[in-house]
């Protein structure tokens, strides 16, 4: 069946698998909110390896997110993949770099000679969680706002900025964005660990955590709002039949009205997560994480969704319009599209197997056995 | 195209070098040391006697230490292929994008979420599961090895694809094609199996130590045996696939094999140099002698790269200015029909803007003529196809050496065990303490002879490594380059000290 399918629906299918991916990581994001966490509600050393023993054993899971969006970006919209990262370069630089460090401080940070000290690898977990996301969102703010770059003829780019995609964080949209998704990230962060650790013994510790969760999330409620609002406002790429790009005014709102299902992934996807900060902020429960989660997973797709759909460039650029990237004009050939559904078949396998696990692995929550393993972080 | 800026792209081919030779020092460990705890667990389970899951411990915790720098090192290498090679991932991405993923899809998860049980699932699962678990992080990290092996050796022996001139980039025809590539199944083979050497060999050199300080005598003892008997089966296994490499590249890279064998002019019933040393500063077609000193095996090379005596191998020069007799194409020839090429390219994209369509026909019948040659087109002249000869040379003989070596090593180390005299055999053990260090850079070496030995090419005589790279400018990448230089120096000190204050502590801190 996969086989029969034309260009144009599986270039939607990977834009929908793109946006899977990408959503899932926006949900495993709470271990860099986690991470931020740290220094705040952690008022001991004790605390402190409660909250990196129990991040500790999903941070990998993140990381291969991120891997996996790159690496789903690549084969299926290779255009994308070449114009932002050649282009934007020091954004993306800069977000490998906060990742780099993230990947050797939770083994490194407690183990005997460890050169740079217990410290500064909680810097390390703190930059990757603050800097890192804040610029994964910049860059996905330009979605909307558009970039700085040319296309010749052979599709090679040309970056007119000479910050070489930096210049995203200095947008008021872009940066809320990112700053929306830090504190998002810190409010499932504290969803998690309360749904992860087990708290007997430290119940001033717990109220801190389910304290944290409820401001990191007033604190996202401006960038939030500033974004919806801008979003609904302001003028959007839009494509016609024949791939020809001009600005639209109110773009995005008119995509939201002709995709009311977007509408209702957004909608749905906000109620869920005041619904994960309330519980989890105001109540005893411990399953806010679920509701959160699954809320921003809502969320992040309305998002890619409003900026690849609908005749809508999900890669404009500010300085020469027609050459910004489309679902259609970026992505793979039809034979490697279809190749890879093939290959996607196996997705909700993996899914299972990291459910199950992941359920095996949780069933005891963290307490102090754990720490007192001679593996804890 | 756009212009080329020679500093660019060497600086970002300096980055590319930095980080993939760093990543390269933790991954082998990795592929290696991921199975012998399998083994170690396994025999664990088998027997149920603490000991082995004791020493299953121990090694887990290095693997642990190595794994994260690992990880780190790694998630930079994907990214780059955007950030530096820019036109090399629109030109190519529809094909070299795919494994990519599927690393991701099949490999990645496996290994993340495996790993996660494997080191605190003790208590958590199990005995059955945490087996299976360690198994699935050894099976896949070997598995994305396949995945960005495959993506390699498509770049050496580029198959089941073709090129489509109204976007300017080549398009996947045949993705078995692309993954069942001879190259590829001898690139991961190769590199699997040698990688499994250094594995077993970093288990035999800390134990080694262990044995000369007399400290962790059994647990020491009994990890020798198992690493030198996969050691042993995978260096053996490593010549065989060494050897089919080496076939492979007579017919796919003939130029690589050249330069790493010393080989200038080509002969029926080629002699190898089995040790020469190469005269300094031999240029192709100055008529010197490329080796100062040299003992030669009469036909070897023949044997080797056609397996018959007296075949015919080309040299660089045969393959620079061609050879006639044997059919083969001067490189100033192809450098022309691909110049006409790039004309009819960019003649095909004018008529197609002014609606032209007997004018784009027309071109594009002309390009379809001179299509296989495009990327000498790019050439300025012809003897830059060659690679740099001397650093291929060395470092292919120098991985050799070694590797044959090692192979005596193992065999001693297993008959030493054998006879139950490690502990007495010293100068063995000494060997085996500097043993790792020696696989590690021979390792390295393989992969200098199978990237510099490919120059000009990143996509091999499709595209050169100058049209591939971003139009970024070396300022960025240079700032980058010492960033990640910075980084990845203060990383290793830190990854060094820990790994051997753990080995200080040994198995009672794991």
């Amino acid at each position: 069946m996969i086989g029969k399918l034309d260009i144009v629906t599986l270039q939607q299918i990977w834009w929908i698998l793109c946006s899977v991916v990408g959503s899932l990581f926006l949900f495993l994001t709470f271990v860099q909110g986690g991470q931020t966490l740290l220094w705040q509600v952690a008022k001991n050393e004790r605390e402190k390896s409660y909250i990196i023993n129990s991040l500790g054993r999903k941070w990998e899971l993140t990381f291969t997110t991120l891997v996996l969006f790159g690496g789903a970006l690549f084969a299926a919209f290779p255009k994308f993949y070449a114009t932002s990262f050649g282009g934007a370069y020091w954004v993306w630089m800069l977000i490998l770099f906060t990742f780099i460090v993230q990947a050797v401080s939770y083994e490194y940070r407690k183990k005997p000679n460890n050169l740079l000290g217990a410290k500064v690898y909680e810097l390390f977990l703190f930059i990757n969680g603050s800097v890192g996301i804040l610029l994964i969102g910049a860059a996905v703010g330009t979605f909307f706002t558009g970039s700085n770059f040319t296309l010749n003829d052979f599709n090679q780019v040309t970056w007119t900025n000479p910050l070489r995609g930096l210049e995203a964080a200095f947008s008021l949209f872009n940066l809320s964005l990112g700053l929306f998704l830090v504190f998002n990230a810190r409010t499932l962060g504290a969803m998690y660990l309360v749904n992860n650790i087990d708290f007997n013994g430290v119940p001033e510790f717990e109220a801190r955590i389910r304290k944290s969760c409820l401001t990191s999330f007033l604190l996202s409620l401006p960038f939030l709002l500033y974004v919806v609002v801008s979003l609904l406002l302001i003028d959007g790429y839009s494509v016609d039949k024949s791939g020809v790009v001009s600005m639209e005014a109110h773009k995005y709102l008119h995509n939201l009205l002709a995709m009311p299902l977007v509408l209702a992934l957004l909608l749905g996807g906000l109620f869920l997560v005041i619904l994960g900060t309330t519980r989890t902020g105001l109540a005893k429960v411990t399953t806010g994480i679920w509701f959160g989660g699954l809320g921003t997973v809502l969320v992040g797709l309305a998002v890619f969704f409003t900026a690849g759909f609908n005749g809508t460039p999900f890669y404009p650029s500010k300085v020469d319009l027609q050459s910004s990237l489309t679902i259609y004009n970026a992505s793979s050939s039809h034979y490697t599209l279809t190749a890879m559904t093939y290959v996607a078949l196996a997705i909700p396998g993996v899914l299972a197997y990291v459910a199950y696990v992941w359920r095996q692995m949780d069933s005891r929550k963290i307490d102090s056995q754990d720490l007192a393993d001679k593996k804890a972080y | 195209m756009g212009e080329i800026d020679l500093g660019t792209v060497n600086w970002a081919r300096a980055q590319f070098t930095l980080t993939a030779m760093y990543h390269w020092l933790f991954v082998p460990i990795t592929l290696g040391l991921s199975f012998l705890c399998a083994f170690f667990e396994t025999i664990y389970v088998r027997t149920g006697k603490e000991e082995w899951k004791r020493l299953t411990k121990f090694w887990m915790t290095l693997f642990g230490i190595n794994f994260a720098i690992g990880v780190a090192t790694g998630i930079i290498l994907e990214f780059e292929f955007g950030t530096n090679w820019s036109n090399y991932s629109w030109m190519v991405g529809d094909i070299f994008g795919a494994p990519l993923a599927i690393e991701g899809i099949f490999a990645f998860f496996l290994e993340a979420t495996f790993f996660a049980v494997m080191f605190f699932g003790w208590e958590r699962t199990s005995k059955g599961f945490h087996l299976f678990s360690t198994w699935m992080v050894a099976i896949g990290s070997n598995l994305s090895a396949l995945w960005i092996l495959v993506a390699n050796g498509w770049m050496q022996y580029p198959v089941g694809m073709a090129f489509n001139p109204d976007n300017a980039r080549f398009e996947m025809q045949n993705i078995w094609e692309v993954i069942l590539s001879p190259v590829a199944v001898a690139k991961f083979t190769h590199t699997t199996s040698s990688s499994f050497i250094v594995g077993s060999l970093f288990v035999i050199s800390v134990s080694s130590y262990y044995l000369l300080k007399g400290r962790h005598v059994d647990m020491a003892k009994k990890s020798i045996i198992v690493a030198a008997v996969f050691g042993l089966l995978s260096s053996l296994f490593t010549a065989l696939t060494g050897d089919e490499s080496a076939y492979a590249n007579a017919y796919t890279q003939p130029m690589k094999l050249a330069a790493y064998e010393g080989l200038y002019k080509g002969s029926k019933g080629a002699d190898i140099v089995a040790f020469g040393i190469l005269n300094s500063g031999k240029k192709v077609g100055d008529g010197r002698d490329p080796f100062a000193f040299e003992v030669s095996i009469p036909k070897g090379l023949s044997l080797l790269a056609k397996r018959e005596l007296n075949g015919f191998v080309p040299g660089i020069e045969d393959l620079v200015y061609g050879n006639k007799a044997e059919g083969i194409m001067p490189v100033a020839e192809k450098m022309d029909k691909g110049k006409e090429a790039i004309v009819d390219l960019a003649s095909y994209k004018a008529a197609g803007k002014t609606g032209d369509e007997p004018a784009k026909a027309a071109a594009l019948q002309r390009f379809r003529v001179n299509q296989q040659y495009l990327g000498f087109g790019y050439l300025d002249k012809p003897e830059e196809v060659v690679p740099p000869v001397a650093s291929t040379y060395y470092s292919f003989h120098f991985m050799v050496y070694v590797g044959s070596f090692l192979i005596l090593l193992l065999a001693l180390f297993l008959r030493a065990a054998f006879v139950n005299r490690l502990a007495e055999s010293r100068w063995l053990l000494r060997f085996g303490v500097l043993s790792f260090f020696l696989a590690m850079l021979a390792s390295e070496f393989g992969w200098v002879v199978a990237e510099v030995g490919r120059q000009p090419w990143a996509i091999q005589d499709m595209l050169p490594v100058k049209m591939a790279a971003t139009n970024i400018g070396a300022g960025h990448v240079q700032a980058t380059f010492l960033m990640f230089f910075v980084l990845f120096a203060v990383l290793l000190l830190a990854e060094i000290k820990i790994m051997l204050k753990q080995i200080k502590i040994g198995p009672e801190g794991a």
